[in-house]
């Protein structure tokens, strides 16, 4: 069977595909997109002989069902859980056959946020400006997996990497983040720059691709009213009217309003996006370098 | 104006009007396409131009503090032609907030050059400038859910049409089936920052 496809059986809460994104495009109103923990989307992909660009799956919480239609090599990484071909445990971090027809599902994470998912060839959907990423800001890309989806792959190219287990960092239990102030920290009073500085806050479960929300000290305003829109980053840390700081991850607008009281160093991100909601948070001053 | 530094490999410039932002932009462009700047993204916003994914942000800010405000650009390159039916649902707000009668906005609008500021919002979507400063109006008390894509809208100085459906809080003074985003064209987007850009009355498109 010649078949190279993969069917989806069980899509989870929100499975999307991601590569490296498009970055490139933000004059034009386009979000970066891409996978949010980018080195275990680029470790999945070496396991099984991918280029780093190669779209694989990114999945949140739940994990995800699939039945690919031809034999193929598949490895998960990102959050740690549960990894069955036919009911049967694989190892998780390392690369695993899957015969044509098997079931291979992902489970829910049993720590962290995100698992992805990489299977020897790719994901071979239809690419926009570039990158096959959902963006789930602006609509481009493929649209999130649904039960019965089916996906085009690619035909596998390199060795896959001979290793066991690869090494992934587990997701943190306290998620600091280092942030370089401005360039709007002086829309905020001093009390507000130290507060977000030296409190604790907790990811909310309102965060999303999109931005990493948190629950903590409200950050007061030193003046009233809107900026200029103007062009953000992402890590830029936004501070809307209810003074609740949001980390901007990729799928982040490419414009705003609001003022950014500081930058979260882009190292930092991949662990971000692995906080689960509750995990506390700490932004640690740092200076730009 | 002003070189903020943003994050580790980004700069805002920030300057006093909207006019020096597109003389910056333009110049910031030209810098790329000689090849004496480095810059993934150059994005062009209201007051501001943000250079992100430099290689040295400490050299080219002090580089920029230094430097004078570069020459306007010249009005250059074809106008985008947006066929456009003055029917939107607020045209008569608009009319009240402007003291004219709903023709009277149709008339001015479509009498006016404008030119794509910036780009934002969702792809496609420019913010476009050239009505003078007394059209300004503001946004409405309640933004709507659902703004069907093809709506010409306005707020405060800015001119936009909605690439697709989405919520907007825009005053909709008219339609066009311009489409504004299409990624399997190329380019995809009809509006990019600088463009110049007249709206044609339906019935009348093919002068110019």
């Amino acid at each position: 069977m010649t078949d190279r496809a993969l069917a989806v059986v069980r899509a989870g809460a929100l499975t999307t595909v991601q590569d490296r994104g498009r970055p490139g495009h933000a004059h034009l109103g386009v979000p970066r997109s891409g996978a949010l923990d980018a080195p275990a989307a680029a470790l999945v992909n070496r396991l099984v002989g991918n280029s780093p660009g190669a779209a694989v799956l990114e999945t949140t919480l739940t994990g995800c069902a699939l039945r690919p239609r031809c034999a193929v090599t598949v490895a998960v990484g990102g959050a740690p859980c549960r990894v069955t071909v036919d009911w049967r445990p694989v190892p998780w971090a390392a690369a695993v056959r899957v015969p044509a027809g098997a079931l291979l599902d992902v489970g829910a994470a049993d720590s962290g946020v995100r698992s992805y998912v990489a299977v020897c060839g790719g994901v071979l959907v239809e690419p926009v400006l570039g990158s096959r990423s959902t963006d789930l800001l602006s609509g481009l890309g493929p649209p999130p997996l649904a039960d019965g989806t089916v996906l085009p792959l690619g035909r596998p190219g390199g060795q896959h990497a001979r290793v066991d287990v690869a090494p992934l960092p587990a997701p943190p239990a306290e998620l600091v983040l280092r942030v370089t102030p401005g360039p709007r920290a002086d829309w905020f009073t001093p009390e507000a720059v130290r507060a977000f500085t030296s409190r604790t806050y907790r990811v909310s479960s309102a965060s999303n691709r999109i931005g990493l929300r948190v629950d903590g000290p409200a950050l007061e305003r030193a003046r009233p009213g809107e900026l200029p829109s103007e062009g953000t980053v992402l890590g830029a840390v936004q501070v809307p009217p209810d003074g609740r700081p949001v980390v901007f991850l990729a799928d982040h607008p490419t414009t705003g309003g609001y003022p950014v009281i500081g930058v979260v160093r882009t190292t930092d991100l991949p662990a971000a996006a692995q906080a689960a909601p509750g995990t506390p948070v700490r932004f640690v001053a740092a200076r730009a370098r | 104006m002003n070189v903020l530094r943003v994050g580790d490999d980004a700069l805002l410039v920030e300057v006093s009007s909207g006019e020096e932002a597109e003389a910056w932009h333009a110049e910031l462009l030209r810098r790329r396409a000689e090849g004496t700047l480095a810059a993934r993204e150059i994005v062009p916003a209201a007051r501001t131009v943000l250079l992100d994914g430099l290689a040295d942000p400490l050299g080219l800010a002090a580089e920029l503090t230094a430097a004078e405000v570069p020459p306007a650009p010249p009005r250059a390159g074809h106008v985008v032609e947006i066929p456009v039916r003055y029917d939107g649902p607020d045209l008569a707000d608009v009319a009240a907030h402007w003291g004219v009668a709903a023709d009277e906005v149709a008339r001015v609008h479509a009498g006016t050059e404008f030119r794509v500021a910036f780009c934002g919002f969702a792809p496609g979507f420019g913010y476009l400038t050239g009505l003078p400063g007394r059209y300004d109006v503001p946004r409405r008390d309640t933004p709507r859910t659902a703004v069907p894509a093809g709506s010409v809208a306005l707020a405060g100085p800015y001119t936009g049409v909605y690439p697709r459906s989405s919520p907007g809080g825009w005053q909709l003074i008219g339609s066009t089936d311009a489409v504004l985003w299409d990624h399997r064209r190329v380019p995809a987007a009809l509006l990019s920052p600088g463009t110049r850009v007249r709206f044609v009355p339906r019935g009348h498109q093919g002068g110019s």
